[in-house]
């Protein structure tokens, strides 16, 4: 099982030719992934990392059969190929372009918002199926095949917490990188409910920052889910001053609830277990297990 | 982005909506000189003298050192000049400049728009700003001119309307109306409300802003309606495609390290510890910060290096953090993935070297690709730094080199 992307998925990159696109899918083909071609405008016909690359997205889908895309566009022209994926038709839409404007991303996200898709980001690490499908730009062997989900709005923190469970001997499911723009398009919430209904995952980590109000629409959900499976959370910006942004656009302190205090104590509340400190996510999630 | 109150002006003027109208000057002289054209110009016969920083809470503000409040009625030209001059060139404190305060470059000489007139004069609230749980803009207006917008939510929250606009059709004619109707208005002012909400809109979207703040809006006696004050926020995502507003960026308004660190394409914000970090990724690097802080520091600052930490960019990292007096200890936290942890180590060797001594304990943690040779590459090199691996260990060598500090 697993959630989004697995062994199975067929991928196209948009944004496949330029550098970040080429480099990122030489990792992604490395990794396993089952990418089948990509998308330039105006380069159409040409073959790419021996893959096809063409002009718009609805051809590649209709030549691949692709169901998956991701997005290395430049910020100027993400939010036009998001929109553009989600026109052909494509099933699950990970952006990782970081710095798209913020009009831009409202736009897109009302425009797909009728469309039957996912989109994953802007401003994420991607998605990550262990050993199975990467579609994103986390290094891949940090990842051990095994049963905890993680949902997160950061890239290096991700890992760092992929790295201590993996330490701790606890392999993953899928990663979800949500971003950390204000405006995403799938929110920790509906990421972390995806893991929830997904029988192969028996345990999952959330992890947010300050700023907005996911986490807490994510831990009042686990609250009144009715499906039991423990969750470890934990929130970077204990220290971040208010009305300053801290590196993500999305990451400032407007009110009394984006704190990382507020939305540690909320996730208490809601029975979720907190790690007081970065260092110990993977120990944490050990204790929920009852392994330690 | 933040812009000053007359730079926010100068984008409502120029989609219709209509202000009080002002000149900006940079000494009393200056000052004299745009009181007596904005007379030729406005008619007005007094003035308000409003001192120019990207902060609130001027009216109620005081220069370090005087009486001067930030924000004066002058009944006469020199009493432009003496306000100006109590102004320019001095610190003012306000409740959102911390005690630092900020230092008056400009005063903007604006027109008296209280006059006297056929009804009295009443102030509002409007603001637009990103409602990030709606993935919206929204209209958010209060009878209560004047105040703090926390306040009125706080105490009196159905003093506040709020309209949504759906971003692709952008606002509809009933909503600026519902808005205006919510204000209590009728007749001519409200007519000219009406026109004032959807003008404000068109700048707000056309400039692609974040947050648009007009506290108070006024309505004057004969029933007109402008913008008294205008705090402006703007995407700086966006800014790419309105080089005419990237130009009003006041970098005199900004902490001179974090311009340094910005020209270096790094992510800084200048804290007030003892304890500085270098991280690569912005939530690493906050859950450094708060690490520091668990292990008995405060962060110096936040620092993301971004995905391509190497001997360059951290060694500007290192300059911009050792320029803080403040800092005692520094912490890098690297989590290689894409970037090679040895290429950071031989980097923060190379880094040192370059700076020569380094006064303060450095503790390295290195983590992911290639971990292990970056922790060889630093514990060979001689230097004075304390390499660890996993990140409790990290913290655990902050602890002792703070624990070491005060013995």
């Amino acid at each position: 099982m697993s959630v989004l992307v697995n062994k199975n998925s067929k991928i196209i990159v948009q944004g496949f030719t330029g550098s970040e696109g080429s480099f990122h899918a030489q990792q992604m083909i490395e990794y396993g992934t089952s990418v089948v071609g990509g998308v330039t405008p105006g380069k159409g016909g040409m073959s790419h990392l021996d893959r096809p690359v063409f002009n718009t997205v609805a051809q590649a889908v209709g030549d691949t059969g692709a169901d998956v895309s991701i997005i290395f566009v430049p910020p100027a022209f993400a939010a036009d190929a998001i929109m553009e994926a989600a026109d052909a038709g494509i099933g699950v839409i990970v952006c990782i372009t970081e710095g798209i404007p913020t009009k831009d991303m409202m736009m897109a996200k009302k425009y797909i918002s009728d469309k039957n898709c996912r989109l994953i980001g802007p401003n994420c690490p991607g998605i990550i199926t262990a050993e199975e499908c990467k579609v994103g730009i986390m290094p891949g062997f940090i990842f051990k095949k095994g049963t905890v989900g993680i949902v997160s709005k950061s890239g290096t923190l991700t890992y760092e917490a992929v790295d201590q469970l993996t330490r701790a001997g606890l392999g993953q499911t899928t990663a979800i990188g949500i971003g950390g723009d204000p405006i995403i398009g799938t929110t920790t919430k509906e990421a972390v409910e995806l893991l929830m209904n997904d029988p192969e995952t028996e345990a999952i980590v959330m992890i947010g920052e300050i700023g907005g109000s996911m986490e807490a629409e994510a831990a009042y959900y686990v609250q009144n889910s009715g499906i039991k499976k423990p969750v470890v959370g934990f929130i970077a910006g204990q220290t971040a001053p208010k009305g300053r942004r801290m590196g993500h656009a999305g990451a400032i302190i407007g009110g009394a609830d984006d704190t990382a205090e507020a939305k540690m104590r909320i996730m208490r509340e809601c029975g979720i277990h907190v790690a007081e400190s970065p260092a110990v996510i993977g120990e944490t999630m050990l204790i929920a297990l009852g392994k330690k | 982005m933040n812009i000053h109150e007359y730079q926010g002006k100068s984008i409502l003027k120029k989609y219709g909506v209509r202000i009080q109208e002002g000149i900006v000057a940079d000494t009393p002289d200056k000052a004299v000189e745009v009181a007596r054209n904005l007379s030729e110009q406005t008619g007005t016969k007094w003035y308000v003298v409003k001192s120019q920083i990207h902060a609130g809470g001027r009216g109620k503000g005081k220069v370090v050192g005087g009486e001067q409040r930030g924000v004066a009625l002058a009944k006469s030209v020199e009493d432009v000049r003496t306000i100006s001059k109590n102004l320019l060139g001095k610190v003012l404190v306000t409740h959102q400049t911390g005690e630092e305060g900020k230092q008056v470059n400009k005063v903007l000489i604006a027109e008296d728009v209280y006059y006297p007139g056929p009804t009295e004069p009443k102030e509002f609230y409007l603001s637009i700003l990103l409602d990030r749980a709606k993935n919206c803009n929204v209209i958010m207006a209060s009878t209560e001119g004047g105040m703090d917008i926390e306040d009125v939510a706080e105490n009196t929250p159905e003093k506040i309307t709020k309209e949504w606009i759906d971003p692709s059709v952008g606002l509809q004619g009933f909503q600026a109306r519902k808005v205006a109707f919510s204000l209590g208005l009728e007749g001519e002012a409200f007519k000219e409300m009406v026109k004032f909400i959807s003008a404000l809109y068109r700048a707000y979207n056309e400039s692609d802003a974040s947050m648009f703040e007009i506290n108070p809006v006024l309505k004057t006696s004969d029933n007109k309606i402008l913008a008294v004050d205008a705090k402006v926020n703007l995407d700086d995502n966006a800014l790419f495609r309105h080089p005419e507003l990237a130009e009003m960026r006041d970098i005199s308004e900004e902490d001179p390290l974090e311009v340094e660190a910005g020209a270096n394409n790094l992510n800084y914000v200048k804290l007030d510890g003892n304890v500085g970090c270098m991280v690569n990724g912005a939530g690493l690097a906050m859950a450094t910060m708060d690490i520091i802080k668990l292990s008995g520091g405060e962060p110096a600052n936040f620092l993301d290096v971004g995905g391509g930490a190497n001997a360059k960019t951290v060694e500007a990292g290192f300059r911009i953090i050792l320029k803080d007096p403040n800092v005692k200890a520094i912490l890098i936290n690297i989590f290689g993935g894409i970037v090679r942890c040895d290429r950071v180590a031989a980097g923060v060797v190379e880094a040192y070297k370059a700076i020569g001594e380094i006064p303060v304990p450095i503790i390295v943690r290195l983590q992911g690709t290639n971990a292990e040779e970056g922790a060889r590459i630093i514990n060979e090199s001689g230097l004075k730094v304390y390499s660890a691996i996993e990140f409790k260990e990290a913290a655990e060598r902050v602890e002792e080199v703070l624990a070491a500090m005060e013995a």
